[in-house]
């Protein structure tokens, strides 16, 4: 690399550390944890635009028996694209941008543990979205479903490159997940503010903290599965292969669940955390149960790794493991069942305000408990040979990720959107927006239980008339539009608010944690100074000083429940990191890498390759790069 | 806060009641009875304890949606804030109450757990009293299926019959990817893997005689969704006669349309129809495709997408491949198949011959 070399008067470090606070390459080299969760979100928000056309162009196919829109093919890369992004693409970069950007505001950090990282961490996922999506150009989609079982992905039945732009995409980003994982992590156990203890960690706080745990856990098994099947594809591995002596497809369902479990829990754990800061503050109450909320999230957390198999009831487990598998997932709806009840409890003799966010949060638990009360129905695996692989998953699984994730997340965008933005979005845009996606959700995934029960499948695109299902299909498609609406209300809030949205101050709703005490939009350094926390909920505590003392986190304090604690010389501001160009030129290398695979598997012979020993080798020049460069540019 | 702006609030809360309630009771109420592929109106002894289980569960999960979600919208209702200083009473939890929803719901779980595992056990092999069991072997095919009864020595695909009354006992395997073989209105699915064979049995009810469509439900591939079957469940004198067709090799045509439909059938430059296809008593002995002895018996064609009539299966002859895109039969071009090239009239003749394999 040559070409870049040292400029002159530089100490060490082959490039300059970039400066500019503003333009273009500002964000290509940020390393501002607020920044970087601006990014997640915005590049978040795209693909649930993509993901929702891809559904919706699935639901205008299935509106009517023997419809003819797309054909097989094109239909069955929607269903797969459109879960791989709802799921990789949307939910996860969603609740990674609050992650990013209110974590560390809100245990009184001025970033994260590793800001170089994290940039990196927001790149590598681009890139494996961008993989995944090259698909589209070399009209090749993957089209085996989003937990791609195999022999189905071996050679043999799927010739074309579809299947390695899933593997390649999704290895990209599972490296970005994990680096984001390790990360967040380091930040919650190492930068919290003097005085927060881990049991006055706000529930986000905690949720993402679990969720980082869930996330250095399962990915590495999913990356060893799409490993050995990339292996299959493209070196002729018998992993998954029949044909062979060895190969077992059943292997595959066990990896792939023994990560899609935690996977799911993935998903909700932020959006539980999310819910359980919005009900407080719209109730002006304390959550209910505090200690007994972490509890719940650790052993949920915990016991995601034991019930994979109720994915798998219909392989011929055989009885022992069968019934294993039904007891451990009844399990958890106990601490699911806690959080439930404590929600609804933190209402009761509250002082409630219908706000958007709150609107939002109480759908989540609504809505949420209708999933897990399925999710009990098919835990008894009898049940589940009824349901496994129709409409009734379907709706299932939508009433916890749309109905739950979903509603939490648009919660949280309105909630933390003044904090971010320093302005509101529209209350009555905000209400019309939550009543749209809430009446649209249930026309379109309620009557999904009906057809499931009618005996609709999953994964089919068409369907002969006679069988029953003519009407429940119309209904979710009409459904269908009316959430898009709902996303179009919500856009036009967007761009109302960006324009001249009403000024929020620090603290708009009367907030109960530290984010709340800090300007809107925050400074590039957070806090001027750090806060010292002698309680739960300090700033609730600070504004109501009376209340201090009382509560389980609150040990008596001091009149005030925050105090300044370093405090630094008087108008000097803090000195933060300065932006990097090596997170972005790292992964770019994994992007060559990828690239170079996916140039293999569409060609014959191995020659492709390298492409990607120069992938791998722009990662090691940007990775060496960044280790030397200096603190400060 | 005006009265009229508290009371918009409130129609929503009771809009979202109804809602709720809706969908509730939409459970049962709209569980539609006619609906062939029903997974709620079981006609055998293992569908039924599958919906015994189904309706424990579903009225133990009535009282927990009723009152979870009737406590939220109760207390939305009546804790609205009505001043915008007041701060209400500052609860931080209830160990006990922390303990009541541990325990109500682990005993919960606990009376839907002990009937489940014991229904998972009894689904595991047939009863020890299911007398002159019928074994049955089920192949998974993208996309169509294939069945033998090795007790009986028939053959025979996409059209499954069983006597009523009489315990089957299934041995499901597969030629190719993984597949799941399911009769909704018998019970479960159970899946149909390489490399390994899978089980599953069911007693069709006594009184059951009639037509139950299933389908393949694990996703198997382009034409996943027309891999369909029919059950028949006959009379046993009526399973009777249909074993005795079945077992007969295909009587050939003597004259006519058919007999010129035979020979473009076994021609590889007219038909090659052959070299997929077996019909037992003659050269053809592919394998590709669904065995045709008695092809003309069956209900529908191309497993489940077109009533078996002259005309369709002509249709299919040719335009296999717009009528069901990507499936196996046509021509092989690269990795995939094209229709085959038949001439109109070699078509109708070939449709007349397998349409007279009774
Ligand atoms: C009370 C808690 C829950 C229970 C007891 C439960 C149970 C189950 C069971 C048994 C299945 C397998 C159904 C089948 O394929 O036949 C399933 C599927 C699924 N669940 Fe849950 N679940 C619960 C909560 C959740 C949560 C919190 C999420 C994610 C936010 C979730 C997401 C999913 C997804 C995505 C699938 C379908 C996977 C697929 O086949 O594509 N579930 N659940
Ligand atoms: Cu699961
Ligand atoms: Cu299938």
């Amino acid at each position: 690399m040559a070409t870049i070399a040292a400029p002159a008067g530089q100490r060490s470090g082959l490039l300059a550390r970039p400066i500019a606070p503003t333009g273009v390459w500002s964000w290509l080299t940020t390393v501002d944890h607020k920044r970087i969760g601006i990014l997640y979100g915005t590049t978040a928000f795209v693909f649930l635009l993509i993901g929702g056309l891809e559904a919706l162009l699935m639901r205008t196919q299935l509106a009517v028996p023997n419809g003819r829109l797309v054909g097989p093919e094109e239909f069955n890369s929607l269903f797969t694209m459109h879960g791989t992004t709802m799921i990789f693409l949307v939910v996860m970069p969603l609740s990674a941008a609050f992650f990013n950007y209110i974590v560390p505001l809100q245990i009184g950090a001025r970033d994260v543990a590793f800001p170089r990282l994290n940039a990196f961490s927001y790149w590598v996922f681009l890139s494996g979205a961008l993989l995944m999506h090259f698909s589209f150009i070399a009209q090749s989609v993957p089209n085996m479903g989003w937990f791609a079982y195999a022999n189905l992905t071996e050679k043999t039945f799927s010739p074309t490159p579809a299947v390695d732009y899933w593997v390649v995409g999704l290895q990209v980003l599972g490296v970005g997940s994990l680096a984001a994982g390790f990360n967040f992590l380091v930040t919650i156990l190492q930068l919290r503010a003097p005085g927060m203890s881990l049991m006055r960690m706000p529930l986000f706080t905690w949720t993402t903290f679990v969720t980082s745990i869930l996330i250095v856990l399962a990915f590495p098994v999913i990356t060893v599965a799409l490993i050995e099947l990339m292996f299959d594809r493209l070196f002729g591995t018998l992993f998954f292969n029949t044909s062979g002596l060895n190969g077992d497809p059943i292997v595959w369902q066990h990896l792939f669940w023994v990560f899609g479990h935690p996977e799911v829990y993935i998903l909700i754990l932020p959006a539980m955390g999310i819910v359980s800061e919005i009900i407080p503050v719209f109730s002006r109450k304390p959550l209910f149960g505090y200690p007994f909320m972490v509890y719940a999230v650790a052993s949920i957390g915990f016991l995601s790794f034991t019930v994979w198999a109720h994915h798998m009831f219909t392989t011929g487990l055989g009885p022992i493991a069968t019934a294993f598998f039904a007891a451990s997932t009844m399990l958890i709806a106990v601490p699911t069942g806690i959080k439930i009840f404590n929600w609804a409890s933190t209402l009761w003799g509250g002082s409630i305000s219908l706000t958007t966010p709150m609107l939002c949060a109480l759908g989540f638990v609504t809505m949420f408990t209708i999933g897990g009360i399925t999710g009990v129905m098919h835990a008894s695996p009898p049940v589940d040979t009824q349901h496994q692989d129709t409409y009734f998953v379907v709706a299932h699984f939508h009433y916890v990720l749309f109905g739950g994730s979903i509603f939490a997340l648009f919660g949280g965008i309105y909630y933390w959107w003044p904090k971010i933005t320093g302005r509101f979005l529209g209350e009555s845009l905000g209400k019309l927006q939550f009543w749209l996606m809430f009446i649209g959700f249930n026309l379109t995934f309620g009557p999904m239980h009906f057809l499931g029960v009618d005996g609709m499948p999953r994964r089919i695109y068409t369907y002969p008339d006679g069988l029953g299902w003519n009407l429940w299909n119309i209904v979710a498609t009409i459904g269908a539009y009316t959430i898009g609406v709902a996303i179009i209300v919500f856009i036009t809030n967007v761009i109302r608010s960006m324009r001249n949205g009403e000024i929020a101050g620090a603290d708009p709703w009367d907030g109960m944690t530290l984010e709340w005490t800090i300007p809107s939009p925050p400074p590039h350094y957070n806090f001027e100074t750090i806060p010292t926390v002698h309680g739960r909920d300090p700033l609730w505590l600070q504004k109501h000083p009376q209340l201090d003392g009382h509560g389980p986190g609150g040990q008596a304090a001091p009149a005030t429940a925050m105090q300044h604690a370093e405090q630094e010389g008087g108008h000097e501001h803090p000195h933060m990191p300065d932006p990097s160009y090596w997170p972005l030129f790292a992964a770019l290398g994994l992007l060559v890498a990828g690239a170079g695979i996916l140039m293999t598997a569409s060609s014959t012979g191995y020659t492709m390759l390298v492409v990607t020993g120069v992938g791998l080798f722009i990662l090691l020049v940007g990775i060496f790069g960044w280790s030397l460069e200096p603190v400060n540019g | 806060m005006t009265a009229q702006n508290s009371l918009r609030p409130r129609l929503l809360i009771l809009c979202w009641l109804l809602l709720l309630t809706a969908s509730l009771s939409g459970c049962t109420a709209f569980a539609d009875r006619t609906a062939p592929q029903s997974t709620v109106f079981p006609l055998s002894d293992w569908g039924r304890s599958i919906q015994d289980l189904y309706s424990l569960v579903f009225l133990m999960s009535i009282p927990v949606f009723i009152g979870v979600e009737g406590f939220i919208v109760y207390a939305v209702v009546r804790f609205r804030r009505r001043a915008s200083d007041e701060l209400p009473n500052q609860v931080h939890g209830n160990t006990r109450l922390e303990v009541a929803w541990t325990v109500i719901p682990s005993i919960v779980l606990l009376i839907i757990a002990i009937p489940t595992i014991s229904a998972i056990f009894y689904s595991d092999a047939p009863p020890a009293s299911a007398q002159n069991v019928l074994k049955v072997t089920v192949i998974g095919h993208q996309w169509w299926w294939e069945f033998h009864y090795p007790d009986l020595g028939v053959s025979t695909a996409n059209e499954l019959h069983l006597p009523a009354g009489r315990t089957a006992s299934f041995e499901l395997k597969s030629a190719d990817v993984i597949h799941s073989f399911w009769v909704p209105r018998m019970g479960g699915k159970v899946d149909v893997v390489p490399t390994r064979a899978n089980h599953m049995w069911f007693t069709p009810d006594a009184n059951a005689v009639g037509v139950y469509p299933g389908q393949c439900v694990e996703f198997c591939g382009i034409q996943h969704a027309n891999m369909r079957l029919d059950l028949v469940v006959d009379t046993p004198s009526d399973f009777e006669a249909w074993t005795q067709r079945q077992k007969a090799n295909a009587v050939q045509p003597t004259g006519g349309a058919e007999q010129q439909g035979a020979a473009a059938f076994m021609d590889a430059t007219r038909g090659l129809c052959f070299s997929c296809h077996a019909i037992r008593g003659t050269e053809a002995k592919g394998t590709i495709g669904p065995d045709l002895t008695h092809v003309g018996s069956r209900r529908m064609i191309a497993a489940g997408i077109l009533e078996n009539t002259p005309a369709n299966m002509q249709k299919w002859i040719q335009h296999s491949q717009d009528i069901k895109p990507g499936s196996k039969m046509g021509r092989p071009v690269g990795n995939g198949f094209q229709n085959l090239a038949v001439t109109d009239a070699d078509a109708a003749a070939i449709a007349a011959y397998v349409f007279s394999l009774k």
